[in-house]
């Protein structure tokens, strides 16, 4: 519990920016609460709502929250192995819970090198400490987002807080590459329809990621 | 579509992506090519939200307007706060400082 403290603490602004962000653009307390539960993604969470309050179909975005979560195939991918023994009550369980923090605390414990049998309950707790968080930091979010007026744009809170998301991981320039193709798409992109250009922005940045990786790759094999 | 319907296929198509791997299929016969593309979707998400939200300004319900230029009070603020997140790693000081100073060049300007 002690190792979750500022893992917790470092949820609280995306959640509480979340919450007051989706009461910003007009949806309901009871709408963005249960979105942190049934979706329980931040970023996902986030393209949601900005799709919904652009009056982007139901199935548009449905699709675009789906790309957005896609990359926890990787994280399902890595933890299989330390958790192919256990029950499937339990695999089901932890898939619920895993998110990017729980899959970056939980394979950190796994790396450790013990062979403690019940690691799984750590990966469990990290998670249920952070499903509660989560809500918690929402609904304070909701109540702070009712409270300010309209004229302090508040909607401002989504690029600030994706930027406070993306300096960290923008490690590489397969990375830095993706970003800046995804970016470009979106603006050259903004009047498309139904939500069209953010799809087309990732795909587009995924496949100028995986482009430039190749590329260092073969430089770094000719040098 | 309904809203609810919509988050309803949601949260269902996220859990079934998190279940993929560990109850659905083998984690050893996932492509590496796959691998290689899903750790681009981060970078990509965000700056394809960043990006457009900071250069396209106009108020809720308006015409929204591309202004690439210095009198673009969002686009400095949010070069401020990516400023602090580069400096300090902190996202409450990267969302506050974004915050105050738009406030700011909104009130001096």
């Amino acid at each position: 519990m002690r190792a979750q403290a500022p893992l917790l603490l470092g949820v609280a602004p995306f959640g509480m920016a979340y919450g007051a962000y989706a009461i910003e653009t007009g949806l309901s307390g009871g709408y963005t609460q249960a979105m942190s539960s049934v979706v329980f993604g931040g970023a996902s969470q986030f393209v949601a709502v900005q799709l919904i309050s652009s009056g982007v179909p139901g199935a548009m975005i449905v699709l675009a929250v789906l790309l957005v979560n896609l990359r926890h195939v990787i994280y399902s991918a890595s933890l299989a192995p330390y958790v192919e023994h256990l029950p499937a009550r339990w695999r089901w369980l932890l898939a619920y819970l895993l998110t990017d923090e729980a899959y970056a605390v939980g394979m950190t414990r796994y790396a450790r090198d013990d062979e403690a049998p019940t690691k799984h309950w750590f990966l469990f707790g990290s998670g249920v400490a952070l499903w509660v968080t989560w809500q918690m930091v929402t609904a304070l979010g909701i109540f702070v987002g009712a409270a300010v007026p309209d004229s302090w744009s508040l909607d401002f809170a989504l690029p600030l807080t994706f930027i406070a998301l993306l300096v960290p991981v923008l490690t590489n320039r397969p990375a830095a590459a993706a970003a800046a193709a995804a970016g470009v798409v979106a603006v050259v992109g903004h009047d498309w329809p139904y939500g069209t250009e953010l799809i087309t922005a990732i795909v587009a940045g995924l496949l100028a990621g995986v482009a430039v990786e190749r590329l260092t790759v073969e430089e770094t094999a000719n040098a | 579509m309904n809203l609810w319907l919509a988050m309803g296929l949601m949260g269902a198509g996220t859990y079934a992506i998190r279940l993929s791997m560990l109850v659905f299929f083998d984690h050893r016969r996932l492509p590496d090519a796959i691998r290689e593309a899903l750790q681009f979707v981060m970078p990509a998400v965000l700056f394809a939200i960043i990006l457009p939200a900071v250069l396209y300004v106009g108020g809720v319900g308006e015409e929204s307007e591309f202004d690439l230029s210095i009198g673009n009070e969002k686009l400095v603020a949010a070069v401020m706060a990516a400023g602090v997140a580069w400096v300090w790693r902190n996202a409450w000081a990267t969302v506050g400082v974004g915050m105050a100073a738009l406030w700011l060049l909104q009130w001096a300007g």
